[in-house]
């Protein structure tokens, strides 16, 4: 009968109301009704006060009630202070339930610089844990530099802690509060100790003791600013190393990202020396298939949604080989031979694409959400964060481009497409269908397309005008490369990847892109057949 | 022969048939007052500007619905320049001669705003301007809704500055390349000068109109950071900004240790975002949604409703802000100058418009100054929440005057403070 369910639910809700009650009216003992009241009602100022009072105090009920304040459970009603749980509220100043739950709750307003307090005291807090990673985690999160008030609980987890790493950490935290003390040794000791660190924060806060004020320096003794210099040396080369990992790759990550974009026109332009005006639209269309696939799954699939890129390539890998099969077959057969009407056409239909898209999707751009697994990065150093979405592209990039090259060298079609490519005329008097060959690999070109827009449709925008800004960069990674084979798109467009990136660290994302261009124009002068051309007797091409 | 006659005379009779048409249908136009949208439906400003053609059709159904203006209906004219500056002054110039509209209200980049200017001086056309700008002109043709930089920019800075802002010392001013940015960072880099902060503590960096790889800015904020507490003050303009937070929240930049203040975010911009790594970067405005005051509420009810009545993307979750707001507030504004100097003559709304009030959606009763053409603003600044809104965490008590020639910037003592009578 559902009334007896409804009892026992209300009973089991008392119950659990009752028990948290308990708790907290046993643990509230210890921290203060004023104190509760500052950081729930206060101002900026007391609400910093009261979590520094807390953390001093080294409470475990202080650190259940740091982490509901940072989780956002405590919301106001008036002046009663509530910890809203599972559809049960508590006073958490008396300790006891409230029951109806009031209508008109305000949640508690924290400012970045309350939230760095909050985050720092629990970090001190959970020195005490018995989880090695959840210490680990607060030690990291100290090494920033400790507040006065986190200085007993660090120390007390110094004295008690016994892995070697977290040690450590917490070595370099207390260092970060040594630096002010009076006695010299300590701060030489301190600044020698901070030298290990891998964190770049640690120099802000080694470069004031070597900052001039006027005719002074901030530091009067001039051995402790020696070895505060010394030690920001060592960090710096540190940094630098980290620096250059970060550089090169997020070169790899853009040149990846070229590689895909471009390695679908590679094929089509090298073989049927087809400009492919509307090659922009096909990366477009495999972004939108991506997108269909997406709200397919969250129609129809929600549980298994992180999944949904995995279905998500296929789809556009056919959606867009579909489409250019349909476009070699209908305009570019026609056109064979004439490379300006076949630039024009291509054109011509890219805008009748762009604006089907339009009609169909609207004029904005669509969202596509990226999957738990692609969001957040690896961190290797303090400063050197690797985005998951872009590991999983780049290794993503390298697998097409061995299947590709498989297709290429093992299968039969592969065979008739590097045939016809060297020389077509032969190919056809030794039985090679070219018009079907012709066909096949404009699919297999724009297929390649649709890939590379599901891998940036998890990166970048995905709007009707997607194509647009991928077509010039494709072109410009064919032309390099040439087209003898696929290692010439390969090595253009990782190399050009890097150097982009090199160029932008150094002048500037617009610098960066002309000075890439101007380079591509000037090769290109030197070397009309790009990186790696046919040889042989071809003279076109 | 005969064919060809009687193609002719088919032609013909057709093309009178339309004329006549047309005839017609201009008779019937007369009872309306034409009004202009010209903001970008396509292209890269899309996400920002569609909502604003949105909700200036809202305004102009809601006037319609309580009688017109003198009478008559609004009827609206919407045409879409595509993120296309050129393009941006011919629709105008087509709206001002071609369609005979009173009024224009749009643009929001600062160059799709100077395209046009010409255009409105040449022909006496009326223009609303509902977005933050950098201030530096003082068109009579032109009535900007938007903030000037002392309303915005320079209030923003200062709370970055302040011990509750995060004390900072070190700053990135980074920017899409355009007139907007590098206007609005000159006069940031003279107020920090100012200040006390020197050049090596300030780097400018620009993005192009549609950028979408911020792996190596974000990676030189963190390396800048290392020097000092630092502060990012962001002029990103368009869908570049859903990658650039993107890439913030793969990078782990949190808020607390680098805070990034926007001033072209809104709640729409954030929309495709997940704004849980983002908690507690900040957006200066005239105008947060989150705000509770009956008025706004008002606002967002009639723009939830309008939304799902027009079936318009985004109705399942409606979003009000601040260029929004200001498109409203002009769209009334216009309506309340021209019912006061009886006409829809230029000249003559332009005069009716100096001292008109309204009662905002940001709350306070806003006036447009007598002389300079700009609103009296309210700043709000406000972390983000996960929820994607914005929290307030200061504002000014109320609405503080423009000052469309910055201080900060040579020369703007001899500008005077109203337009040039031409």
């Amino acid at each position: 009968m559902s009334s007896t369910i409804d009892r026992a639910h209300r009973l089991g809700r008392l119950l659990a109301a009752f028990a948290f009650a308990i708790f907290y009216a046993a643990a509230a003992r210890s921290i203060t009704p004023e104190q509760i009241h500052d950081i729930a009602l206060g101002e900026y100022d007391q609400k910093v006060d009261a979590i520094a009072a807390l953390v001093a105090s080294g409470d475990e009920a202080a650190l259940a009630l740091l982490q509901s304040l940072a989780d956002g459970e405590i919301q106001t009603s008036g002046e009663q202070v509530l910890k809203i749980k599972d559809k049960t509220a508590i006073d958490l100043i008396t300790g006891k339930a409230v029951d109806p739950i009031p209508q008109s709750l305000d949640d508690v307003v924290l400012n970045n610089r309350v939230r760095r307090e909050l985050a720092t005291a629990i970090a001190a807090l959970k020195l005490g844990s018995a989880d090695r990673a959840v210490r680990l985690a607060a030690a990291k999160e100290l090494q920033r530099g400790a507040a006065d008030a986190t200085l007993p609980a660090i120390r007390r987890a110094q004295e008690h802690e016994q892995d070697p790493e977290i040690k450590g950490l917490l070595t370099l935290a207390r260092s970060t509060n040594e630096l002010a003390s009076d006695d010299k040794a300590t701060r030489i000791g301190a600044i020698r100790a901070l030298a290990e660190s891998r964190d770049p924060n640690t120099k802000m806060l080694l470069l004031p003791l070597i900052e001039r004020k006027g005719a002074e320096f901030a530091e009067p003794d001039a051995e402790v600013r020696a070895e505060a210099e010394a030690s920001l040396r060592a960090i710096d080369s540190r940094l630098a190393t980290g620096e250059m990992i970060g550089r090169v790759f997020s070169g790899i990550s853009l040149g990846s990202i070229l590689l895909l974009a471009a390695l679908g026109l590679a094929i089509t332009y090298g073989l049927m020396g087809v400009i492919n005006m509307a090659h922009g639209e096909l990366i477009m269309i495999g972004a939108y298939a991506t997108y269909v696939v997406q709200n397919l799954f969250r129609g129809h699939l929600p549980g298994a949604f992180d999944f949904y890129l995995v279905a998500a390539v296929p789809v556009a890998f056919c959606a867009s080989a579909v489409v250019g099969m349909a476009l070699e077959r209908s305009v570019i057969r026609f056109l064979y031979g004439r490379p300006l009407e076949t630039l024009l056409a291509t054109w011509g239909i890219s805008l009748i694409l762009i604006q089907m898209t339009r009609m169909l999707f609207g004029a904005q751009n669509v969202q596509v959400e990226n999957p738990a697994w692609m969001s957040g990065g690896v961190e290797l150093m303090a400063n050197v964060v690797l985005p998951y979405s872009r590991i999983v592209i780049i290794f993503f990039a390298a697998a097409v481009v061995a299947l590709v090259a498989l297709l290429l060298t093992r299968t039969r079609l592969g065979l008739f497409v590097r045939g016809v490519t060297q020389n077509r005329p032969m190919a056809s008097a030794l039985g090679v269908p070219t018009g079907r060959v012709d066909t096949y690999a404009f699919g297999l070109g724009s297929g390649i397309a649709g890939l590379a827009g599901c891998a940036l449709s998890q990166i970048g925008n995905v709007g009707p005008d997607l194509g647009q800004s991928y077509i010039v960069d494709s072109f410009m990674v064919v032309v390099l490369g040439g087209v003898g084979q696929l290692a010439g798109t390969v090595y253009a467009a990782v190399g050009l990847g890097i150097v982009n990136k090199f160029l932008e660290a150094w002048s500037g994302a617009v610098l960066a892109k002309i000075a890439v261009l101007v380079f591509i124009i000037v090769f290109i002068q030197k070397r009309p057949q790009g990186l790696f051309a046919l040889k042989g007797r071809m003279a076109d091409t | 022969m005969q064919r060809r006659n009687a193609l002719k005379r088919l032609a013909l009779s057709a093309a009178l048939a339309i004329a006549g048409l047309g005839v017609t249908t201009q008779a019937l136009a007369a009872d309306t007052i034409k009004v202009g949208v010209l903001h970008s439906l396509s292209g890269t400003m899309a996400i920002s500007e569609t909502v604003l053609k949105d909700v200036t059709l809202m305004a102009i159904d809601e006037i319609n619905a309580k009688g017109g203006v003198m009478g008559k209906k609004l009827e609206p004219v919407v045409v879409d320049p595509a993120s296309n500056w050129p393009l941006f002054a011919e629709k105008a110039r087509q709206l001002l001669t071609q369609d005979k509209v009173a009024v224009v209200f749009g643009c929001w980049t600062s160059v799709s705003r100077k395209s046009v200017l010409p255009v409105f001086e040449e022909l006496n056309g009326l223009l609303f301007y509902p977005v933050q700008y950098e201030g530096e002109e003082l068109s009579k043709n032109v009535f900007y809704t938007g903030a000037a930089p002392n309303q915005q920019a320079i209030p923003a800075v200062e709370y970055l500055m302040s011990k509750e802002g995060g004390g900072a010392k070190r700053w990135v001013l980074l920017g899409t390349d355009y007139v907007y940015p590098r206007t609005t960072n000159k006069i940031l880099r003279a107020f920090l000068h100012s200040k006390g902060v020197q050049d090596k503590d300030i780097d400018e960096k620009y993005t192009p109109f549609g950028h979408s790889d911020y792996q190596t800015i974000v990676a030189d904020i963190k390396k800048f950071a290392a020097g000092g507490k630092t502060a990012v003050v962001s002029t990103i303009n368009g869908d570049s900004n859903v990658p650039f937070y993107k890439e913030l929240g793969n990078q782990g930049l949190k808020a607390t240790d680098v805070p990034v203040v926007a001033f072209s975010v809104g709640e729409e911009e954030l929309r495709g975002v997940d704004t849980n790594p983002l908690v507690g970067h900040l957006a200066a405005w005239n105008y947060f949604m989150s705000l509770k005051n009956p008025s706004n509420d008002s606002f967002k009810k009639q723009w939830a409703e309008y939304a799902k009545a027009k079936k318009l993307p985004g109705a399942d979750k409606p979003l009000t802000n601040d260029p929004m707001e200001a498109a409203y507030v002009g769209i009334h504004m216009w309506k309340q100058a021209v019912e006061k100097a009886k006409s829809t003559d230029t000249d003559k709304v332009i005069a009716a418009m100096a001292g008109q009030k309204f009662m905002a959606p940001d709350g306070f009763e806003i006036k447009m100054d007598e002389k300079n053409h700009h609103l009296w603003k309210p700043v709000f600044i406000g972390e983000v929440q996960k929820d994607g809104q914005f929290n307030v965490v200061w504002k000014t008590k109320g609405p503080i005057r423009a000052q469309p020639w910055s201080q900060y910037i040579e020369g703007n003592e001899k500008k005077k403070d109203e337009p040039d009578k031409k």
